[in-house]
């Protein structure tokens, strides 16, 4: 594990007993969630109409079955702690897709191209908006076109480029 | 100049009407529907008195009528609390001289009510509304007092989702958690009053209470119950320039920015990363404030990681074992100092570093507003875990008091989600006295009880457990 409680930040180590396994990965999209503490919170379990997400308890952080997830995103619009993330690496060839929640203004717009930013904030390449979700509780679900080893990487949008 | 925030990603700011006041001869700008402090702070008026002795500026610290550091005469009428004082247009707003002369006009108007109900809860926030709406829904005849201009509590000022269950209203922002409660206020038979406080706690046969709404109106209410639902007010951190204008609490600053939509400064500190510190961060961040860094000063974000991520996400780095140790600046916040803390929690030599900002947002941590239940009469003890001074009650949120009871922030710093929870426990605890509706209340009780324990299994409510758990045993103990 690493010091994320000192960091705030998640490493791939510390998510690797929760995230899809690499052949379900590579099938399409699928929800990556990185919420692994125990705090009382249950809206994710009770938006996905495929009865993917369970939570053992109100606390239990939630559990995927990835056969069932078909990385809808619906989850992605409700989890009040922006921890729910969609990743596609059947997009294209050298692409994937990643879908975040994005609270901020200016809104995306399809075709923008943005910083894409880590876990840590740091800009590791360009996104490109490939399409965004304006809900009705002003949350907006973007999703992002990035180089495709970077689909496990990127989580954010900084700086608009063009 | 002009600070109000007008394009914000969750917010809509309603500006309606303009108005004029004046600072001293100084014409304002305002828009009706804000207060005396965020008006001038939107023109770019920051200091709002001067210390006594020392004639040092002060800004506004909380921002909701706790702390004194926004008193000025207002129409003629000294030591009014400029952050929950609506604008009215044509108003005379002046700085004090010394401690305040009094009034000169004798043309004050006062009116005087006398009322008679079943229950009387102090606060309007998350746990005052549950447990008004509960009561009232129950039969109960209820009389709901808040200080404030607006009810709501701290709800009104969070942008985010909340955690929690459906029964808490889990996945609904903040903002739209109050106007839920204040739809279900509406509909149910709770009186109400605003800018309104409690201003002493009698016995007369039975208990009365005294309030004074602005400086117009005394009302005094005789009652049978009492649910005392006052929240909690913020902690100061020792350091020097701590009084500077600029240096302000974290729901201070969520009042400025997503009551009245006002932009606090331009570049911002936080101290402590606890869920308050990382919230206000990322709500700064949505208002348009550069937020440079959060200093901890334990060796562990506080909060709950995901509230860290989404900052981190952002690119704000959080530095744990970190604290401020200065404020620059002369009449306003030019810059803070902060320095590593080693495993003593001293200063380490040579790690001194200054950070370029205009905005010092301090969230280290909160004190229950006890001091109506205390001036009553109740059993009192200093819990630490709780928060500090806390009036002892048992699970059923009594205190030693008969028929007075408390929910919320004041039994002991917790969150919103079970602040709603204990209303209903209160409240339905009131109606189960009452016998009205015994049955419905006993079932509101338990369901509100097994929800209420189903959000603190969380380990990050160990430590509040604890200290409840020692405070009920004191209650026992008494009674």
């Amino acid at each position: 594990m690493s010091n994320y409680e000192a960091t705030g930040v998640l490493t791939l180590e510390d998510l690797k007993d929760r995230l899809p396994p690499k052949e379900r990965l590579e099938k399409g999209p699928v929800a990556i969630i990185e919420c692994i503490q125990k705090i009382p919170c249950d809206p994710c379990a009770h938006v996905c109409r495929f009865g993917a997400i369970k939570k053992p308890s109100l606390v239990e952080p939630p559990e995927v079955d990835y056969d069932k997830c078909t990385g809808c995103g619906e989850c992605v619009a409700v989890c009040p702690g922006l921890a729910i993330f969609v990743v596609n690496l059947k997009y294209r060839e050298e692409e994937a897709l990643v879908t975040i929640p994005y609270e901020l203004l200016p809104i995306p717009e399809k075709g923008e191209i943005f910083e894409a930013l880590d876990r840590e904030g740091k800009p590791v390449g360009k996104a490109r908006v490939v399409s965004v979700r304006r809900m009705k509780d002003k949350t907006t679900v973007v999703t992002i076109a990035v180089k495709k080893d970077l689909a496990m990487v990127v989580r954010n949008i900084g700086r608009k480029i063009e | 100049m002009d600070l109000r925030i007008w394009k914000h990603p969750i917010l809509e700011f309603k500006r309606d009407k303009r108005v004029h006041i004046y600072l001293e001869d100084k014409e304002i700008d305002a828009y009706e529907g804000e207060t005396i402090a965020a008006a001038l702070y939107a023109s770019g008026i920051k200091i709002y008195s001067k210390s006594v002795k020392y004639h040092r500026p002060r800004g506004f610290f909380c921002g909701i009528g706790k702390c004194s550091s926004c008193l000025m005469r207002v129409n003629g009428i000294p030591h009014v609390r400029t952050c929950v004082t609506l604008v009215k247009d044509g108003m005379r707003i002046e700085y004090e001289k010394g401690r305040g002369d009094p009034p000169i006009t004798t043309e004050i108007e006062v009116e005087e009510e006398k009322l008679d109900t079943d229950l009387v809860v102090v606060g309007g926030g998350p746990a005052g509304l549950s447990a008004a709406i509960a009561a009232a829904n129950l039969g109960v005849d209820v009389y709901l007092v808040d200080e404030n201009p607006r009810a709501g509590g701290q709800l009104i000022k969070q942008t985010h989702k909340f955690f929690g269950s459906k029964n808490n209203y889990a996945g609904v922002r903040g903002v739209e958690i109050a106007k839920i409660l204040l739809r279900e206020l509406k509909k149910s038979n709770v009186k109400w009053v605003l800018n309104a406080s409690v201003i002493g706690y009698y016995e007369n046969k039975r208990p009365v209470l005294a309030i004074a709404q602005e400086n117009r109106k005394l009302i005094e209410v005789t009652t049978r119950n009492v649910i005392v639902a006052t929240g909690a007010q913020e902690n100061m951190l020792p350091f020097p320039n701590n009084d500077l204008p600029g240096v302000y609490g974290a729901g201070g600053v969520q009042t400025l920015m997503n009551v009245y939509g006002v932009k606090p400064g331009n570049d911002a500190l936080i101290v402590g990363a606890g869920n308050v510190g990382l919230i206000v961060g990322y709500q700064l961040i949505q208002a348009g404030v550069n937020v440079k860094m959060v200093v901890e000063a334990m060796p562990k974000i506080g909060g709950y990681l995901v509230h860290a991520s989404k900052l981190r996400r952002l690119g704000v780095p959080i530095l744990t074992r970190h604290t401020i140790s200065a404020a620059k600046g002369k009449d306003y916040v030019e810059g803070a100092v902060i320095v590593e803390l080693d495993e003593n929690w001293q200063p380490v030599e040579g790690t001194e570093q200054e950070v370029d900002v205009d905005l010092i947002c301090l969230a280290v941590g909160l004190t229950p507003s006890s001091e109506l239940l205390f001036q009553a009469g109740c059993e009192k003890a200093y819990i630490p875990e709780l928060g500090g001074p806390v009036a002892i009650h048992n699970e059923d949120l009594e205190t030693t008091i008969d028929g007075m009871y408390l929910a919320g922030d004041v039994s002991g710093i917790e969150e919103a989600s079970t602040a709603m929870m204990e209303g209903r426990i209160a409240g339905a605890n009131v109606a189960i006295e009452f016998g009205k509706e015994r049955s419905r209340a006993e079932k509101l009780r338990e369901e509100s009880f097994k929800h209420l324990n189903a959000l603190r299994k969380s380990p990050f409510s160990e430590r509040v457990l604890k200290g409840k758990e020692r405070v009920w045993k004191m209650w026992r103990e008494l009674k």
